[in-house]
């Protein structure tokens, strides 16, 4: 083991950050109870004020009402919750049709994958080279049957930031109920839902530092949505299951420390990141949109060479970014947002994802970018593609 | 720092013997396709009087299990007959790796198939083809398995774009079932020539689209 590992992987997950470990503490030690209700016992109220007081600031952060937020167990379960309990209470009064984009995450995906296999109708709208939805495509695929539209509000592979002004616009003029996914841009980004009418939003605390297995769904008041999941009548009776009270409390914490300051630094690394290589590796692509990103993101292809072999060489030298290469997925299929852009298996196979955090600096940018020069160069010359295109 | 390969994978990885290209190799075999994936180029250098292979050489568009499965693949083939080298295995190549994770055997077979070709072209070149048999539309239905569909990252048969073969008098039809004004068609295209046209016997390739 190298004395430290340089992780450039931070859309997949991140390094608690001691804070929030700070504030979960006393939830595990001292009010470690269940929420009661004020007529329970003294621990219980205290753990329910923990729980509430984290639910005003998740909620605080968003322009939302404290009770328009529904702590989760993250991402995935926000987005089958949101997707799978609108489509339940309006398949009988409105219709059974979901739109999603085709570059979504696996929880909007696979959550619409599985809608149609139970009779409802999907479609899956289409995005510019850039990642950016195609508006027009979206408002003709809306009909009076449309249950709800789900369009992310940033991408977790290729960083691209939706208008979801536009599109919220666009749904409620058809009267349709709009879902997106923030997980990539929550906190970094701002989204404002008392201004943007968008009535679903998934959020999740492992990707700002916060502790994994906590998310949150806000849902707008009035939102006909169905409990997916059976079980007691917490969250309202939103939610089943025990209360992750450190959890919601850690990830209160966790949104709280994220500074526009930190979010200008992320994009100073990101900027830094796409200038050098653009400048100093030849045959280079940017992948995803250049002005509208997150700013913890930079997903570059360095064609002619594989994703793999270049995480692997980079790993080797105590670096750890990921890759859209099929070789490198669990599934052994090409990145579907690189094809979704119009990519091809050749974009996706030497795609490396560069994703920042609060724990990088500009050393280890400059760290792995002088690696990445040297790996693709020495890979490119065993390459029987580079030498013919060069 | 835990790898999921093997010392020697890793080893073979990070230094590939028998790396490059060769000027005028007297074979050369090509597998895969850069549209999906994983490819190899293999070029060999024979002893005309003795058939030993004298020198190998390969590319790799590869991960780590193509690139190290080429390098061990080479080692293994280099002064061993063309009879010989055609008879390594792929199981032979990962055992002397200290073998692979299962997954990764697609990318690996296809450096033992980048070998096998090398030695066809070698032999088809210098006329050592052996009772030369006249192409069918077997043969060419298993050369076209070697042809990739970049949509699925399979080959074009086993995806189904490939509807109908005729072989008539060593003019040789095929039909996709794909738009010609498709992104991969004229790719596919392509490498479906270079698969076919090297048959000793095949005057004419057409390949013919949906539209």
């Amino acid at each position: 083991m190298l004395d430290k590992t340089v992780y450039l992987d931070n859309a997949a997950s991140t390094r608690l950050d001691e804070r929030v470990l700070e504030a979960m503490k006393p939830y595990y030690f001292d009010t470690y109870a269940v929420a009661t209700s004020e007529f329970g016992y003294s621990m219980g109220i205290d753990a329910k004020e923990g729980l509430e007081n984290a639910r005003a600031g998740i909620a605080s952060s968003l322009g939302a009402s404290p009770e328009e937020i529904v702590f989760t167990s993250g991402e995935t379960e926000s987005s089958n919750m949101a997707i799978k309990g609108v489509a339940s209470a309006l398949m009988k009064k409105k219709g059974n049709h979901i739109i999603v984009s085709k570059i979504e995450d696996f929880p909007v995906l696979n959550t619409a994958r599985t809608l149609e296999k139970q009779g409802c109708r999907a479609d899956y709208i289409s995005v510019s080279p850039e990642g950016i939805l195609n508006l027009e495509e979206l408002e003709n695929a809306i009909t009076e049957n449309t249950a709800l539209v789900s369009v992310q509000h940033a991408n977790q592979e290729i960083g691209t930031l939706q208008d979801i002004k536009a599109i919220a616009e666009i749904c409620k003029e058809k009267g349709v109920l709009l879902h997106t996914d923030a997980t990539h841009s929550f906190t970094r980004v701002p989204l404002d839902v008392s201004k943007i009418p968008v009535d679903l939003v998934t959020m999740s605390a492992h990707t700002i530092h916060g502790p994994r297995g906590v998310g949150a769904l806000y849902i707008r008041e009035g939102t006909p949505i169905n409990k997916w999941m059976d079980g007691g009548f917490q969250e309202s009776n939103r939610r089943a299951g025990l209360e992750n009270i450190p959890g919601a409390v850690g990830f209160a914490k966790a949104v709280e420390l994220v500074t526009p300051e930190e979010n200008r630094f992320l994009a100073s690394l990101r900027d830094h990141t796409i200038k050098r290589a653009e400048e100093e590796v030849p045959h280079v692509t940017l992948n995803g949109s250049r002005n509208q990103r997150v700013p913890q993101n930079a997903n570059i292809t360095f064609h002619y060479v594989e994703g793999e072999s270049m995480t692997l060489h980079l790993d080797m030298r105590g670096f750890a970014v990921s890759t859209g290469s099929a070789c490198f997925s669990r599934s052994l299929e090409a990145s579907h947002v690189i094809m979704g852009i119009g990519g091809d298996h050749e974009r996706a196979h030497g795609s490396l994802r560069f994703s920042f955090g609060r724990y990088n600096s500009m050393e280890d940018v400059d760290g792995i970018i002088d690696a990445v020069k040297e790996i693709v160069s020495q890979l490119r010359t065993i390459s029987p593609l580079y030498e013919k295109n060069k | 720092m835990k790898f999921p390969y093997s010392e020697k994978v890793l080893e073979h990885f990070r230094n590939p013997r028998n790396v490059g290209k060769m000027e005028n190799p007297d074979g050369k075999g090509m597998e895969g396709s850069p549209a999906c994936g994983d490819m190899v180029a293999v070029y060999l250098q024979v002893n005309p009087d003795t058939k030993v292979i004298d020198d190998v050489k390969f590319e790799s568009y590869g991960c780590a299990s193509n690139i190290a499965t080429a390098s061990i693949i080479t080692e293994l083939a280099k002064g061993k007959t063309i009879d010989e080298a055609k008879k390594i295995t792929w199981k032979e190549a990962t055992e002397e790796l200290g073998g692979l994770p299962p997954v990764k055997a697609h990318c690996s077979v296809l450096a033992v198939e980048g070998l096998r070709s090398a030695i066809r072209d070698y032999e088809e070149k210098h006329g050592l083809v052996s009772a030369q048999e006249p192409t069918t539309e077997a043969v060419v239905r298993s050369r076209l398995k070697h042809v990739m569909n970049p949509m699925a990252g399979l080959d074009i048969v086993r995806t189904e774009l490939v509807t109908k073969i005729d072989v008539n008098d060593g003019n040789v039809r095929i039909l996709l079932n794909l738009p010609s004004n498709h992104q991969f068609a004229a790719a596919i295209r392509e490498d479906i020539l270079e698969k076919i046209e090297s048959l000793w016997d095949v005057k004419e390739v057409k390949v013919v689209f949906t539209e």
